[in-house]
């Protein structure tokens, strides 16, 4: 009739510790590779873009941790070089459309209206495209490069935010503290600010550290398809691209690049539902 | 009938969307620094050349002008001559569109035959191993760059294995679901990870709610209780953001068929870019808008359908 | 009588983040066969768990971790799975508090009506027949179109009819009903108690009713428990029970209601507030809101005894310390209003 501990262990909740371990090991892989992208030189022997012909297309050795490409350059420091800019890609792809969303939805849920009218047009408009399309659409206006990329990301990244805040902030207008504070003649700007943000931010918070996996892999994709950043820059998806020739021969000049992408998005993604655990609890 | 009116709404409801879309699409190509005919005809070319290709293209006439020849060629689908192919832009797209929508298609495909049963489990098994198992494996697949994914299993099952083919297409249509085996896996990948997470949530949110357990307490089969009740209404926050992700697939058929050397209008449109045939990639990106249109009237037909609570 | 149902020590624990939640804590009763069982008791007391673990449909992270619920003398905690699919619906069903939530929004009531059939072996014909039968046995107009209607379509006081038809789907012997008149206005709340009544003698069941109405109680049923975090304090029948309770509890819930026959006098609330199961002290559970408590009563839960043929009660005071009787009266304790 008594259940033993172990038992009782498994019919609870999810533990704490697990929800602490798996925000840990994201809070430690990400804070790693913010540390390595700012100074790759302290993990490296090897200058990303030297070009050696002697050692071209080797395999991985102690020498060459990630092997070497078809110019002999050693494939780990060009991926380590490489964190900064896909580091920088995801986090400025989303910090941009995280605030200009978050402000356009507050004011367009807040005072509706024309404002509110014109926003939802717009984002229609632009949910009409696939976002790959839209952003390889907006870059072939631009051009290739890095700035360009940016701003590509930064055109349509917003939207998300926009109509996520745009709507619990309709929810939460009519909510009684809310109409509470606006009879006490409070100014629209202090309730914006102090009343209806906090509540609606944490949502946005949540979704922008997936948001940042997204957009470093949409800046990786651009480059992988040769419309991002151009070799011989040592961004990950510009060194799969370069690698993808040699896919029979060279398997690692392909597959180190994307496994660590894949660890680091995995570090934000785990992060990030330690945070939305974190806030729910919180929240209650 | 009601219905009937609601679809036919949301139809007509589209139309202005693409109007606007079309402007969008033709201004964002005039946009384009420097003279269009000069960057198809390259720097070498003459000034007589460079005056018949405006000719041609019709840059010489008014904006407005070239916006309404433009359009009537959507309208009319005479869509002109594709400078790159040297052939009919519609005769290209004919060819081509099938494939992406069938690669779409089977990606769909396979993301529901995987998302539903794992969510559906790691929900009924909230907390416990296999839903943290679920779950982490949700969330790597969700970090996995797509194009990464493609190659690394054509290497596995086309070349250590040969067992399907690495790229290209097939001339009959199991060849060609064949070709699209490794492709729709790829790209199912990430659609999978978030369909699995939506369901799991909405199976734990619907296990709390009396009906299902009302259900049980009429003593039918668990089986009956998971389709009529739980998944039945997990199906509807599903069909949302499956239409979302089937738009986010059909995009990224530029780049899966790229990484796989699929013909279809993904591909096309990289060409089509890199061979700065820009009337051509105008008609793709208006064609995958079109698209998009297309899928989430579908969905919400769909929807009204799973949902009586829709209001027509 | 026959006892149609017998639950015997019967616990319920929620292994909850916080610990351990003792829903239900040893808990006996037992239902006859033709009578109205009423469970009464503040929210939280667990009277809604006692329910639902009759028919095994607790939520996670709850657990029946022990006692027996005896159908007919069989366990239904301990019967397999098939087994037990067998009672649900057949001999036990249950209807819920809250109408708009237990019913399935996106099916027809047609089919959540039929899903109730399980086991019958009807015809589609008589499918249809009968569930047109059952929704005018519940007082629903037009049964045939609103069989092809959905819950949203359905009004507060029709959508808890729909669901009593559904619980009468295959003629149980018993219904448990979870509060459920809670969630509905006074004068529809009326209707539905007036409703069971009837279904109760023409179907010839018997009724557990779970309710935080002392009133409903009076009206209703024909014995009662009342429960307070998890446990039963009193049980006897209800003529017994508002004539002479032993409970200073079950005193203390007469005192909040509102009596005819003591107009102008204040209502005596219960001061305090409900004790968390998770964490409960020492000695009685009701001990620190008790106005009688006494030293004893904080370091020992005193049991579950027959103060008369019976009557149980979970009390330290004696006999002569618990005589409450004649200090309320409570109207018409057995004129069945319904």
């Amino acid at each position: 009739m008594f259940k033993s501990k172990i038992k009782e262990r498994r019919l609870t909740k999810r533990p704490a510790w697990l929800r602490n371990l798996s925000f840990l090991t994201g809070a430690v892989i990400v804070l790693f590779a913010v540390v390595v992208a700012l100074f790759p030189q302290l993990f490296t022997s090897h200058d990303p873009l030297e070009v050696n012909a002697l050692a071209v297309l080797q395999g991985p050795s102690g020498a060459h941790l990630f092997g070497t490409d078809n110019y002999g350059r050693d494939v780990f420091s060009r991926v380590v070089w490489g964190t900064r800019i896909d580091l920088l890609l995801g986090v400025l792809g989303t910090v941009i459309p995280f605030v200009v969303g978050c402000i356009l939805g507050l004011l367009s849920g807040y005072f509706s209206g024309v404002l509110d009218n014109i926003l939802m047009r717009v984002i229609d408009i632009l949910m009409a495209f696939p976002f790959i399309v839209l952003v390889i659409a907006i870059m072939t206006v631009l051009g290739q490069g890095m700035i360009n990329v940016y701003i590509a990301l930064w055109v349509v990244g917003w939207i998300s935010y926009a109509k996520l805040v745009r709507g619990d902030v309709l929810v939460l207008k009519n909510a009684e503290y809310i109409q509470a504070v606006k009879i006490a003649g409070f100014k629209n700007s202090r309730i914006l600010l102090r009343h209806l943000l906090p509540n609606v931010i944490n949502a946005a918070v949540v979704f922008a550290t997936s948001d940042i996996v997204l957009n470093m892999l949409t800046g990786a994709s651009l480059s992988f398809i040769g419309l991002g950043i151009q070799p011989p820059t040592p961004e990950w998806g510009a060194i799969m691209n370069e690698g993808r020739g040699y896919i029979n021969i060279a398997w690692w000049i392909t597959l180190f690049p994307g496994l660590v992408m894949a660890v680091t998005g995995i570090g934000f993604s785990l992060l990030g539902d330690g945070l939305a655990d974190f806030l729910r609890t919180k929240g209650r | 009938m009601n219905r009937l009116n609601y679809i036919i709404k949301r139809i007509l409801q589209i139309i202005p969307v693409l109007l606007v879309v079309s402007i969008l699409i033709f201004l964002m190509l005039r946009f384009i620094p420097g003279d269009p005919a000069r960057l198809v005809l390259g720097e070498k070319a003459t000034n007589a050349e460079v005056a018949a290709m405006h000719e041609k293209l019709g840059l010489n006439k008014s904006l407005l002008e070239q916006y309404w020849i433009y359009l009537k060629g959507i309208l009319t689908l005479n869509l002109g001559d594709s400078l790159k192919y040297q052939r009919p832009v519609i005769d290209l797209l004919r060819e081509r569109t099938g494939v992406t929508l069938l690669l779409t298609l089977v990606s769909t495909l396979f993301s529901l035959i995987v998302s539903f049963p794992l969510g559906y489990f790691a929900g009924m098994h909230k907390d416990r191993l296999g839903d943290h198992v679920i779950r982490t494996t949700a969330l790597a697949a969700i970090a996995m760059p797509s194009f990464w994914v493609g190659l690394l299993l054509m290497i596995v099952f086309g070349l250590w294995f040969r067992v399907l083919p690495v790229g290209g297409w097939g001339a009959t249509l199991p060849d060609q679901l064949k070709c699209l085996i490794l492709p729709g896996i790829t790209q199912s990948l990430m659609t999978s990870a978030l369909l699995i997470r939506n369901i799991r949530n909405s199976v734990v949110e619907i296990n709390l709610l009396d009906y299902v357990d009302f259900a049980r307490s009429k003593g039918i089969p668990e089986g009956e209780v998971k389709n009529n009740h739980i998944l039945r209404n997990a199906m509807i926050s599903t069909v949302t953001l499956l239409s979302m992700r089937m738009a986010y697939m059909l995009g990224g058929s530029v780049i899966i068929e790229t990484v796989f050397s699929l013909p279809g209008i993904g591909a096309l449109t990289t060409e089509a870019i890199f061979s700065r045939d820009y009337s051509l990639v105008q008609t793709l990106v208006f064609l995958f808008a079109l698209l998009v249109l297309i899928i989430n009237l579908l969905t919400d037909i769909l929807y009204s359908f799973l949902d009586p609570r829709v209001e027509f | 009588m026959e006892n149609l149902l017998e639950v015997r020590d019967l616990k319920t624990y929620f292994y909850t983040q916080d610990g351990v939640v003792k829903s239900v804590d040893g808990v006996s009763f037992s239902v006859r066969r033709g009578e109205t069982f009423g469970l009464v008791g503040e929210s939280g007391c667990g009277k809604s768990q006692t329910c639902r673990s009759v028919l095994r449909l607790i939520k996670k992270p709850g657990k029946i971790v022990g006692g027996q619920v005896l159908y007919r003398g069989r366990d239904l905690v301990k019967m397999k799975a098939r087994e037990l699919r067998k009672i649900r619906g057949k001999e036990i069903s249950i209807i819920f508090q809250e109408p708009m939530t237990s019913l399935n929004p996106v099916l027809k009531i047609r089919k959540q009506i039929y899903e109730s059939f399980e086991g019958l072996n009807l015809s589609k014909q008589e499918k249809n027949d009968r569930a047109v039968e059952l929704l005018k046995l519940v007082g629903i107009p037009m049964p045939e179109t609103r069989l092809d209607e959905y819950i949203h379509q359905f009004s507060g006081g029709m959508r808890q009819r729909a669901m009593i038809a559904i619980a009468l789907g295959s003629n149980p012997k018993l219904l448990i009903a979870d509060e459920p008149t809670t969630a509905l206005d006074v004068t529809i709340q009326d209707q539905i108690m007036k409703l069971l009544n009837r279904l109760k003698q023409e179907l010839d069941m018997s009724v557990i009713l779970v309710t935080h109405d002392l009133g409903v109680v009076a009206q209703m049923c024909d014995r009662v428990a009342v429960m307070y975090a998890g446990m039963v304090m009193e049980m006897t029948d209800t003529v017994t029970l508002f004539a002479k309770p032993r409970h200073p509890y079950t005193y203390a819930l007469m005192s909040s209601l509102p009596d005819q026959s003591k107009r102008g006098s204040r209502l005596e609330p219960i001061l305090g507030s409900p004790p968390d199961l998770g964490n409960l002290p020492q000695g009685c559970p009701f001990a620190p809101r008790c106005k009688f408590c006494r030293d004893i009563c904080k370091k020992e839960l005193p049991p579950l005894v027959e103060v008369e043929p019976g009557h149980m009660s979970r009390c330290h005071l004696k006999k002569d310390e618990t005589n409450f009787s004649g200090i309320i009266s409570v109207p018409d304790a057995r004129g069945r209003k319904y």
